[in-house]
């Protein structure tokens, strides 16, 4: 535990007592260095999105060229359709695989039956340890045009069989649709435990009352769990743009990336395929300064409504 | 307690929905292992669902032939083991001092690591700091720049912020200096910890796939999700000194099968530990945040 804070007379005290505590200070050294070298020396390299960026003359022999990036990120026509499938995409996480933790969160408590609970979490957890290419593969033997199982299914109700991976229109509804399958099971346990806080009080001054299970749940259980649901809502505001590359970027393939290709893919293509160091550093920091203010906004009007807040 | 007939119903209703739920997250991973398993005249005339038809190792036989995949698989046992090496031994010594008194400048490093996760720099100048420090197409790519996780160190810090200050404090008296009870009394005692925090990063290095592709341009050390995602999605597999025997015996689905299921086996084999350990490390997490 850490019990207290040392006071000192003097800097003359102060700098005596650090001596004598000098290997602490010794092991934290490797760690401050690598955060500075890997963390902070990058944050400082993003000043190249106002430069015209030469890898030969460096960032301080590269001409500064201001907003210019920023600029013709929007005249681009390029941009423009990538900026809007990040949007959508991003939408549709939040309206889609959102709430799916949280009902199966509510109906996972409701079981009774603790060792089939047991077993339904063990299964519904595994999925969120498989990276996104072997999820990727899964998802392209199951949709396989030729041997999948879903066009099987299909072609016995006589449908023809769909390459629902080399079509624009089914891009978006598998990139969410495959985050939903891996990682909605894990997104529970935090619910769990914020269910398992819950004063048992409560459900028994409810039951005396006379109210149902319904009620219980829908006047003890989710008010009970809305401050968490608020703070994971606002975090997941703040990554609103940042989907995530891996996930997307396994998927992708000339047929389907004009509605699947998102800020992230376009800047590995852009920026480091490319090689327009300048300008795709312009849209990643564009990216980060849009992920905060949503951020702020959103804490702000959520501590309005309902009274919880990040900070 | 006595249940109404709707309560009932509900009950059973509920039993069944996520049975169901459970079972779409199982029955995927079984229909391709059945496939792995399957000859190519039963995969292309899609009889097999849950079950092997036509049992044959054909598919194994031909990717285990292939020498890439092998480099794939060793590549990724090295950076999981070093790579893990290197976070648990980066993470305790920069979170160890974090949980003690006499570390005078706790407040201002804690803010200086929180700030990296609030702002993080975009992917272009993180490449461009790996490029002109020469890890380029190196293994220290995949091992340097991933070295600690600020989210990982923030628990690692609350594991050891619970050890008793007696237990430091007797070590002390009985001679030892900081660095041999950091050594032979924090990290012996963190046990627990430093097992959750391994399998956490190991989980982590064994499924990186992004970094690679972004620093890695040389084909002498890319790990097995790149290659695994090469032969999923662009068929290129069996190109080098495969027996065309072998090839017609097989059918591209059911090679692909049983590449992924040899890349998800070891993650498999380490669930249940996983399970265990990942659920309380993520509870100690965000209860601290």
């Amino acid at each position: 535990m850490i019990r207290m804070t040392y006071q000192f007379a003097s800097s003359r005290h102060k700098w005596k007592f650090m001596r004598k505590y000098w290997p602490l200070y010794a092991l934290s050294l490797p760690g401050i260095i690598y955060f500075v070298i890997f963390r902070y020396v990058p944050l400082f390299g993003s000043v190249i999105a106002f430069q015209n960026y030469n890898i030969f003359k460096g960032i301080g022999g590269s001409a500064w060229v201001g907003l210019d990036h920023f600029k013709r990120m929007f005249e681009y026509a390029e941009f423009v359709p990538i900026l809007k499938n990040t949007i959508l995409i991003g939408l549709y996480d939040l309206c889609f695989a959102f709430p799916v933790p949280i009902v199966l969160a509510l109906l996972l408590n409701e079981l009774r039956i603790m060792a089939y609970k047991r077993i339904v979490q063990t299964v519904v957890y595994m999925p969120h340890f498989l990276s996104w290419v072997i999820v990727g593969g899964i998802v392209v033997g199951v949709l396989s045009p030729s041997t999948g199982i879903v066009n099987h299914v299909l072609s016995l109700l006589g449908v023809d069989p769909i390459y629902f991976l080399g079509e624009n229109g089914y891009i978006r509804s598998i990139l969410v649709g495959s985050g939903i399958w891996k990682d909605s099971g894990w997104g529970t346990i935090i619910y769990l435990a914020a269910i398992a806080g819950i004063n048992p009080d409560l459900y028994e001054a409810a039951q005396m009352d006379g109210a149902s299970r319904l009620r219980q749940v829908s006047s003890i259980t989710i008010p009970s769990i809305l401050p968490t649901i608020v703070i994971l809502f606002l975090l997941q505001i703040g990554n609103f743009l940042d989907f995530g590359f891996e996930r997307v970027f396994v998927f992708l393939n000339p047929l389907n990336s004009e509605n699947g290709e998102i800020i992230d893919t376009y800047v590995y293509r852009a920026g480091l395929v490319d090689r327009q160091y300048s300008y795709t550093t312009a849209i990643g920091l564009f990216k980060s300064v849009v992920g905060l203010a949503l951020i702020v906004i959103g804490n702000k009007l959520s501590k309005k409504a309902t009274g919880e807040g990040l900070y | 307690m006595i249940m109404t007939r709707g309560q009932r119903w509900f009950n059973v209703c509920n039993i069944v929905f996520l049975g169901v739920i459970g079972l779409s997250m199982v029955l995927p991973l079984i229909h391709i292992v059945a496939q792995s398993f399957s000859d190519a005249v039963a995969i292309n005339a899609g009889d097999v669902s849950l079950w092997p038809v036509g049992f044959t190792l054909a598919s194994y036989k031909l990717i285990l032939s292939d020498p890439s995949i092998w480099a794939g698989f060793r590549n990724s046992v090295f950076f999981t083991a070093a790579g893990t090496l290197i976070n648990l031994l980066m993470t305790s010594m920069l979170a160890y001092p974090l949980s003690r008194a006499e570390y005078l400048y706790r407040k201002a490093v804690l803010v200086f690591v929180l700030f990296t996760l609030v702002f993080s720099a975009p992917l272009i100048p993180n490449y461009l700091l790996v490029k002109q420090l020469g890890l380029l197409d190196t293994p220290w790519a995949l091992l340097l720049p991933m070295a600690i996780s600020a989210y990982n160190l923030f628990i690692m810090r609350s594991f050891f912020v619970n050890i008793p200050n007696e237990l430091i404090d007797s070590a002390k008296i009985d001679g030892c200096g900081e660095f041999r009870t950091f050594w032979k009394i924090v990290l012996p005692l963190s046990k627990p910890a430093l097992a959750t925090m391994g399998i956490i990063y190991a989980v982590a290095h064994w499924n990186r796939y992004s970094e690679a592709v972004f620093y890695l341009s040389d084909r002498t050390w890319i790990p097995l999700q790149v290659r695994l995602r090469e032969i999923v999605f662009t068929d290129q597999y069996g190109q080098s000194d495969v027996t065309s025997e072998l090839l017609t015996l097989v059918s591209p689905e059911g090679v692909k099968m049983a590449v992924i299921v040899v890349a998800t086996l070891p993650i498999m084999l380490v669930y249940p530990f996983l399970q265990k350990h990942f659920i309380q490390g993520m509870l100690v997490g965000s209860v601290k945040s």
